[in-house]
């Protein structure tokens, strides 16, 4: 079998070996199954995006036959919603932030040859596929796929009569709960890697802040996610067996659901946020040739933020009936859960402070970074009391403001980490220059897209509507005007990532080639071939310090690598 | 199948403990927030609702007290084998994971009869909001059950042959977790009228 | 394993086992609610107690680990005492929800269907 070749220790044989397709499709190795994830995420953005261009076609030019799609119909329109926004979250900031920089980085990072459960690795991505293929398969089913919203709200997903969408909501159902199963497998390895296989000399602290925050994002998920792979079995029994779990003719609660969903759906941001943050200070740092302010703060701050996104759930629910004395209880918690996110936008900036700055692609990525996260954060505060919130709730104002912080999430911070690491994963630079394109291509277009929304959402535009025709109070040329400039600026975006496809692809196999460590970076798996071969190093490496050591005085070098001895 | 080196990583144990033992415990960990959310909704609405104690009382009591004795002795005995694989008796450690085994497949095998009895007499899953949760709540336990069992025996075999003897620990804390959500389940659904 | 603990006797942990199950089993016979009450969730807790200490031996593994399993435990509560002012009432401040018949098998044996227009019924 091919896969003995990966655990055969390293002596003897040449790193660059050549595998059989087996090796390709059945991996165990780390970096192959990062791969694996990456690329279906990337192919799961594109269906994303895709959906996102139909529905958004049909709300700046309603009724008209978008090129490529044909007439939205309205159930059409609440699957692509729908599917839109759970492709975004579960099947792309997942795999590409968690799944894949994890399996990538995580044995690189911390200098040892694999995970340490290469099987269970293998089946995770194996489970992941399947949820991929039966999501896509409900896109295909008699009914269409489910149309329910990405928060799948009973009575309308447990009751196939007012779905409309009988085997597209159970499919869609099992997708998740498959995806759930499979970063479960995942996120347990992680953790158990980091805390067991760390290179000798690794203390706690000199972990890279990227690995702390995919750990501590993977402990986040494996603690909340269990209420709702719970509710999710009550809800497919509700879907399949007729069981009256969510009725309320029956006593059952529909809020229970949201519950539910919601202690899992809010630690669920943090679990994207973090690893994005662990990246963003990776890059900075990096490029700013300085160590990371307050690296401890940072470390303490992300689990207090872990621990505090288990106490905000229910402020998705002010306007669901909740008890309003909870309310104020959510509320405080929700606010206070600003601080500590706050601060660390502070760090960052601290570590930009007195830096040597060179702005390279993943530097930009960055930075742009907190700056767009942060007005995600800011109006998120208005969304966290209730009182604002009763009036912001389900207009386009929260959808602007989720924008805000997902889009950073899973689009930016994952362009940072993928310009930055793209020679680690291929041995060869990508083109700075197309890269930059690509960056201002995307940045600017993001904000003419959701700047607009924030306005119709302030002016009272609803979420999850197919048609402002019938709304004479919404219908107005103005707004109508704001949504075809929103519409034309994610048309300008998504043309702009054609760019970063070609740059990604060509580079690949026509690149400059890279060298060990093109960025000059002190972590470890700058001290290894790129890419690199079979058990990551030749000699395991062995740490000396910590992680971002930049600029130490009396050393021709500005950094000094982790696996130097002083 | 060759037996081939591991990887280096799975030799280190920084943290202090093996890492299959620690892995473990991070699967119980999962496992008792699934269990939580399926537990806090029952009880949620078992507390909501009087309705739910008129149809708890038509559960046989004693058939899931029996239950609880096959699931405890299963328990004594997966510890029995930890202890004998620890002294390096990889026969009597698969002894004693067969009979978990057979633990395991004698509470499959009174469930089954159970609920036949109770399917027979119209106490079906749809049957009312309660019964729902009984066979849920009890299923998904079950599944965990059937698990075990397939998992154990894979074990048990290797273990006969003196190999991978540190997996009959690690087999082994899983079951005694699904025992421990047993012990909380049998009072929530039988003892409790 | 390289690693030996000493071993508690185990055979007398399962004594003391099947003793509390059968305590458990004799609360609902005497019939008095709160009682009941005590032996079935006191007990389980006991039990469930003396299976992690001693079959698990959670007692003397890495301290972390207690924190790791207990943290999980304490969301639950958290979850809990957060979902129960909605689900669990039937009335709050400035709230209600409307009465409900919940079906109870035994309403369902009569009409078939779960239609649930009584409950309680002593038909069994």
């Amino acid at each position: 079998m091919a896969q003995s070749a990966q655990t055969v220790p390293h002596g003897g044989h040449e790193h660059h070996e050549s595998h059989g397709l087996s090796y390709y499709l059945f991996p165990l190795d780390h970096k192959i199954i990062g791969m694996q994830y990456l690329f279906t995420g990337m192919f799961m953005a594109l269906i994303g995006g895709f959906f996102a261009y139909a529905f958004r076609m049909q709300l700046a030019f309603p009724g008209m036959s978008v090129p490529f799609f044909g007439v939205v119909s309205a159930g059409e329109y609440n699957s692509l919603v729908t599917n839109h926004g759970s492709i975004m979250i579960f099947w792309v900031a997942m795999p590409v932030l968690i799944a894949a920089f994890g399996n990538f980085l995580i044995p690189l990072m911390i200098g040892c040859d694999d995970m340490v459960f290469p099987k269970v690795n293998r089946l995770s991505y194996q489970i992941f596929l399947l949820s991929v293929i039966v999501l896509i398969t409900s896109f295909f089913v008699p009914g269409g796929g489910f149309g329910g919203a990405w928060t799948a709200y009973p009575p309308l997903s447990a009751n196939a009569q007012y779905s409309l969408t009988p085997l597209g909501s159970t499919l869609w159902l099992t997708a998740v709960a498959l995806e759930f199963v499979a970063f479960l497998l995942g996120g347990i390895n992680f953790v158990t890697t980091v805390m067991n296989s760390r290179a000798p000399g690794m203390k706690l602290y000199d972990i890279p802040i990227v690995v702390w925050m995919i750990v501590i994002a993977s402990i986040l998920f494996t603690a909340s996610v269990g209420p709702l792979i719970a509710g999710a079995v009550m809800l497919f029994m509700d879907q399949v067996v007729g069981t009256q779990f969510y009725d309320p003719a029956a006593g059952g609660d529909p809020v229970l659901w949201q519950h539910l969903f919601w202690f899992f759906g809010h630690p669920e941001v943090y679990v994207v946020l973090l690893p994005a943050m662990g990246i963003t200070a990776d890059v900075m740092v990096t490029f700013a040739r300085k160590k990371l302010f307050a690296y401890r703060t940072v470390l303490y701050t992300a689990v207090g933020t872990g621990v505090l996104s288990f106490t905000v759930w229910a402020h998705h629910q002010f306007i669901a009936g909740i008890d309003p004395r909870m309310a104020n209880v959510f509320t405080i918690t929700t606010l206070l859960i600003s601080i500590p996110i706050a601060e660390m936008c502070f760090v960052y900036i601290a570590t930009l402070y007195g830096g040597s700055i060179t702005f390279k692609t993943p530097m930009l990525w960055a930075l742009a970074f907190v700056a767009e996260f942060l007005i995600g954060g800011v109006t998120g505060i208005f969304l966290g009391a209730s009182g604002a919130d009763i009036y912001f709730h389900d207009t386009y104002f929260v959808l602007a403001h989720f924008h805000y912080t997902f889009f950073p999430i899973a689009i930016i911070a994952v362009y940072a980490g993928l310009t930055y690491w793209f020679p680690k994963m291929f041995g060869r630079m990508m083109n700075d220059t197309l890269g930059k394109i690509h960056f201002w291509g995307t940045i600017i277009p993001f904000n003419m897209i959701f700047l607009p929304l924030f306005l119709l959402g302030a002016w009272g535009q609803h979420r999850r509507i197919y048609s402002y025709q019938n709304f004479p109070e919404l219908a107005g040329d103005t707004m109508q005007n704001l949504r075809i400039l929103a519409t034309l600026s994610l048309v300008t975006m998504l043309l702009f990532q054609l760019v970063f496809l070609y740059n990604f692809f060509r580079s690949m196999f026509k690149g400059e080639k890279a060298g060990k460590n093109p960025w000059r970076a002190t972590t470890l798996e700058w001290t290894t071939e790129s890419p690199p071969g079979h058990g990551n190093w030749k000699e395991m490496p062995t740490v000396y310090r910590g992680p971002y050591e930049y600029g130490t005085p009396g050393r021709d070098q500005d950094f000094w690598p982790q696996n130097e001895p002083s | 199948m060759t037996a081939h080196a591991k990887p280096l990583a799975t030799t280190r144990s920084v943290a202090g403990m093996p890492t299959p033992r620690l892995a473990i415990w991070w699967v119980i960990s999962s496992e008792i927030v699934i269990f939580g959310g399926l537990l806090t909704a029952y009880i949620l609405y078992r507390l909501a609702h009087d309705a739910y104690s008129a149809d708890s009382a038509h559960t046989n009591q004693y058939i899931g007290g029996f239950n609880t004795l096959v699931l405890l002795t299963s328990s004594l005995s997966a510890v029995l084998a930890h202890k004998a694989a620890e002294h390096g008796d990889g026969k009597q450690a698969a002894k004693l994971l067969l009979l978990t085994c057979l633990g395991g497949l004698v509470f499959l095998a009174v469930k089954s009869v159970e609920w036949s009895i109770e399917i027979s007499h119209g106490y079906t899953l749809t049957a009312s909001p309660f019964w729902s949760f009984y066979y849920t709540a009890a299923g998904i336990h079950a599944s965990h059950v059937v698990a075990g069992v397939i998992i154990m025996a894979i074990v048990a075999r290797d273990a006969a042959r003196g190999r991978e003897l540190h997996r009959v620990e690690i087999i082994g804390l899983y079951w005694h977790f699904v025992d421990v959500v047993w012990i909380f389940l049998f009072p929530l659904l039988y003892i409790a009228k | 394993m390289s690693e030996e603990h000493a071993h508690p006797n185990y055979v007398k942990v399962y004594w003391i086992l099947l003793a509390l199950l059968v305590v458990s089993m004799i609360g609902p016979e005497i019939g008095i609610r709160w009682l009941t009450l005590v032996t079935a969730f006191g007990i389980a807790l006991v039990k469930a107690y003396m299976v992690v200490k001693n079959f698990m031996h959670l007692n003397v593994e890495k301290r972390f680990i207690m924190y790791i399993v207990s943290t999980c435990l304490v969301f639950m509560f958290l979850l809990f005492a957060g979902t129960a002012p909605d689900v669990m009432k039937q009335e709050g401040s400035g709230w209600f929800k409307p009465e409900v018949d919940v079906p109870t098998a035994d309403a369902a044996h009569g009409g078939g269907e779960h239609a649930g227009d009584s409950h309680g019924g002593e038909s069994h």
